[in-house]
């Protein structure tokens, strides 16, 4: 049995209502655990692509692989866990802050790459993208402030290199999705 | 596909309302019968069929229509169609569609929807049945307008036969049917873009195949229910005539491989025969064709099979590696797959590992309740024994699910395939009536035998009368125990004998046969079973036969769930070391 890591899949679907609503029963009904799942546009009109992170070890990745190919509406399913990949989640973190505390909480902003949007006399909120332990990080900082308030998207994630899905003929051989 | 249907007038590029175009569909994919119930969201649509060459059979509620048109596609091979309202009326289905998923059973079944307008409102009679089907439908549409209705019920047909067979729901809304629209029908191949029934298995894993199957000493085929579905039982007779690899088969896959030809086994599993679970575990090779490692197969997977190589011939992949590592997977159909390696592999005797297949058998075989005496008393076994014989094992069964059910897989044997129908994966009680009458308008000319629980025959039994009203004949045998026998036995062996809710008041079936004009017989000695049995058969009209059987006998062998295949409980040896069991081996092997 291999490890249990953090997987990340990138999913293109039809552009159908109730698709997503068909890939999260999956999810649940194979319990299946999903981190996040983000689904938005891609550049084929009709085309969604979906990021979907969860826990599972080699075997059930490749029987999650397997089962999302099942779905009549599923196009193509990359598990790209270990694919040279940009990852990036969105938070927007509001936070206290008063006058004497403001230039320490720019300060960290600047370390992490964050941006202050709004401001009032006593609190700021932050916007950050990157990796989900980046994010992580800037929250563990600023945590001892006092939060707000929080919230973030799942991961989006993009393989590096220039990958060629032919979305209009997903044919996809045997061997890929048969766990050999 | 489209059948030159002679009774079809051609309306094709006319004006038809939606209502009409669901049965223009239905007739151009070769649909002759249908089971379903109206209501008011469906009421087009019926108000429309009787302008078609279709037969509707009314049933007595919708579950009964699902299992009408799962019993149709299991006994044909081809697609079963039910009807049915929104509301109430869909979500009767739901039970027989989950039946039918779980056993990969192709069906589309039809449902009318509120209004499009009113949908999300909970309009009278809504709800979300798209919603509800997702887990248990291969796939589903929600159809809004009529230009939708046939290029949708062609992709359900599509998808519910092609690849790992399935059910489908049409959910059509009222304003739909009742739009009118141009009839187009298109003859062109189906192609959508995700979905891949179809895969080829790869060379590399054929030659894998071939040489484990080389170097095997004690290897086993299992049949599964993929041989039926793949019309795969003559490939696999040479395969094995060739190889002479013993086979086993799961519940679904007996008759897919003849119970009297020599290397057949019988049933492996929780109440398979004691030889097969043996063999299984004492094996080097198993190649397993078309089944799914179901946990009543298995038992305790951390000792299942330990010294077995595993070839797994299977259609869907998300099958492989799912309860079973698959050394060699070879992802592809069953027929197709044996085809492919019969030239490849060698002929071969195994007279060492055979006769020690044969000597284990030989061992258990005197605890087969078939050889031991009724000492005046009838034994559900000894009248499922006897049911095969007087048939002369010719019959369609189609079972419920309990004891009756275990006891037919052992006793009835079947040697051809489509001949038994039973809920495997499911296990859905009520099942066995709509079933049966399902594939008796399906295959008219078989003899059909419908074998129920006390239990199971009172959830359904209402569909008697459907028999009555479209005059068509099943037999129905009840095993009368009085308990709802399967749960008793668990209750006498884990539950410290407490039998809570099982003990089971029924009514007078005789009369409840004769309440619907039909013949009621009733058995209480094995020395009548011949005669109700040839009557029934020489009977005009559904005959429903009461057998009053000992109540607390219980199946053998079993494996208790999770336990590890080998370690079966077996019929007691000797008189009184078993509570409850009232059959017990007679002197001779003592
Ligand atoms: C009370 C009770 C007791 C039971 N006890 C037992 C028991 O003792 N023994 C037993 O065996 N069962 C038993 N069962 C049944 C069990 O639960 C399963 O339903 C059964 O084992 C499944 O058999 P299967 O895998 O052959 O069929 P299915 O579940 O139908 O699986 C068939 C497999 O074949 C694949 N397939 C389909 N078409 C093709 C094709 N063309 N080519 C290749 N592959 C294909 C499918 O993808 C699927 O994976 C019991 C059920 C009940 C209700
Ligand atoms: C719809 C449904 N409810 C409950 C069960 C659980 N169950 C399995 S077998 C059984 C007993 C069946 O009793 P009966 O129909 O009399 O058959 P017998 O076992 O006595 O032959 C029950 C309750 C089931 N399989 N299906
Ligand atoms: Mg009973």
């Amino acid at each position: 049995m291999s490890q249990s890591v953090k997987r990340t899949f990138a999913v293109f679907v039809e552009d159908k209502p109730g698709v997503l609503n068909r890939v999260a029963s999956l999810f649940r009904r194979r319990s299946f655990n999903i981190d996040s799942l983000n689904v938005g546009a891609t550049q084929e009109p009709g085309v969604s692509r979906m990021t979907i992170v969860c826990d599972a070890d080699e075997n059930k990745a490749k029987r999650i692989e397997a089962n999302l190919y099942k779905m009549v509406n599923v196009l193509w399913v990359d598990d790209i866990t270990h694919k040279q990949t940009i990852n990036r989640v969105l938070a927007l973190i509001k936070v206290n802050c008063n006058r004497e505390q403001r230039d320490e909480v720019l300060k960290i902003c600047d370390v992490f790459r964050a941006r202050a949007i709004d401001m009032s006399p006593d609190r700021v909120t932050i916007e950050i993208t990157g990796p989900q332990d980046k994010v992580e990080g800037l929250v563990s900082v600023l945590r001892p402030f006092g939060i707000l308030e929080l919230v973030q998207t799942g991961t989006v994630a993009m393989t590096r290199g220039v990958e060629k899905h032919d979305l209009a003929h997903p044919t996809v051989p045997a061997s890929r999705s048969s766990a050999a | 596909m489209t059948p030159a249907n002679p009774k079809l007038k051609n309306r094709l590029g006319e004006s038809l309302s939606g209502a009409h175009i669901i049965w223009e569909a239905l007739v151009r994919e070769g649909v002759e019968v249908c089971f379903g119930y109206p209501g008011g969201a469906i009421m087009p649509a019926y108000d429309a069929m009787i302008e078609y060459p279709i037969h509707h059979v009314l049933t007595r509620h919708e579950q009964g229509a699902s299992h009408m048109a799962d019993g149709y596609a299991r006994a044909s091979g081809q697609v079963g169609v039910c009807i049915a309202t929104s509301g109430p009326g869909a979500t009767n289905l739901v039970t027989g569609i989950a039946t039918a998923m779980l056993d990969s059973i192709p069906m589309v079944c039809i449902t009318g929807q509120v209004p499009s307008a009113l949908i999300g409102s909970d309009a009278f009679q809504e709800t979300d049945i798209t919603g509800c089907t997702i887990p248990v439908t291969k796939h589903n549409y929600l159809v809004t307008n009529a230009e939708q209705i046939a290029p949708t019920i062609r992709e359900a047909f599509y998808i519910a036969r092609s690849g790992r067979p399935g059910p489908v729901v049409v959910d059509i809304t009222k304003d739909a049917q009742q739009q009118s629209c141009v009839l187009e029908w298109s003859d062109e191949e189906i192609v959508l873009p995700g979905y891949r029934p179809d895969y080829a298995p790869l060379a590399e894993q054929l030659e894998e195949a071939v040489e484990l199957i080389k170097n095997a000493k004690r290897p086993i085929i299992f049949a599964g229910h993929g041989i039926i579905k793949s019309q795969g039982t003559e490939a696999l007779m040479k395969f094995v005539e060739k190889t002479n690899i013993p086979v086993a088969c799961t519940l679904l896959g007996l008759g897919g491989f003849p119970a009297n030809h020599p290397r057949n086994l019988g049933m492996m599993g929780m109440h398979g025969e004691t030889w097969v679970n043996k063999a299984i575990q004492d094996a080097d090779l198993i190649m397993a064709v078309g089944m799914r490692f179901d946990d009543r197969v298995t038992g305790n997977l951390k000792t299942y099979a330990p010294n077995a190589k595993k070839i797994h011939v299977e259609l869907d992949p998300a099958e492989i590696n799912k309860n079973v590592h698959a050394d060699v997977p070879i992802v592809g159909d069953a027929r197709a797959v044996l085809q492919e390696l019969l030239p490849h592999v060698d002929k071969c005797d195994r007279p060492d590992w055979l006769a020690y297949i044969d000597q284990i058998k030989g061992d258990s075989a005197v605890r087969d309740i078939k050889n031991l005496p009724d000492l005046g008393k009838l034994y559900a076994a000894h009248v499922i024994h006897d049911l095969y014989r007087f048939t002369e094992g010719k019959a369609l069964v189609v079972t419920d699910v309990g004891q009756h059910q275990m006891w037919e897989a052992q006793y009835y044997k079947h040697d051809y395939p489509r001949k038994l129908i039973t809920s495997g994966g499911l296990g859905t009680m009520g099942f066995a009536l709509p079933a049966g009458i399902g594939a008796k308008f399906a295959q008219p000319g078989d003899s059909v035998w419908v074998i129920c629980g006390d239990g199971g025959f009172q959830m359904t039994q209402a569909e008697l009368s459907t028999c009555a009203q479209e005059g068509i004949k099943v037999n129905v045998a009840i095993i009368n125990n009085g308990f709802l026998g399967m749960v008793r036995q668990w209750q006498e062996f884990f539950f410290g004998g407490r039998y809570v809710a099982t003990p089971l008041l029924s009514p007078d079936f005789v009369k409840i046969a004769e309440a619907h004009a039909l013949t009621g017989i009733r058995v209480e000695k094995r020395s009548e079973v011949e005669d109700a049995v040839r009557k029934a058969e020489a009977t005009e009209g559904t005959v429903v036969i009461d057998f009053r059987v000992e109540q607390e006998d219980s199946v053998y062998p079993m494996v208790p769930a999770g336990a590890n295949l080998h370690e079966m409980i077996e019929r007691p040896h000797k008189p009184g070391s078993h509570s409850h069991n009232p059959i017990f081996e007679t002197g001779e092997d003592e």
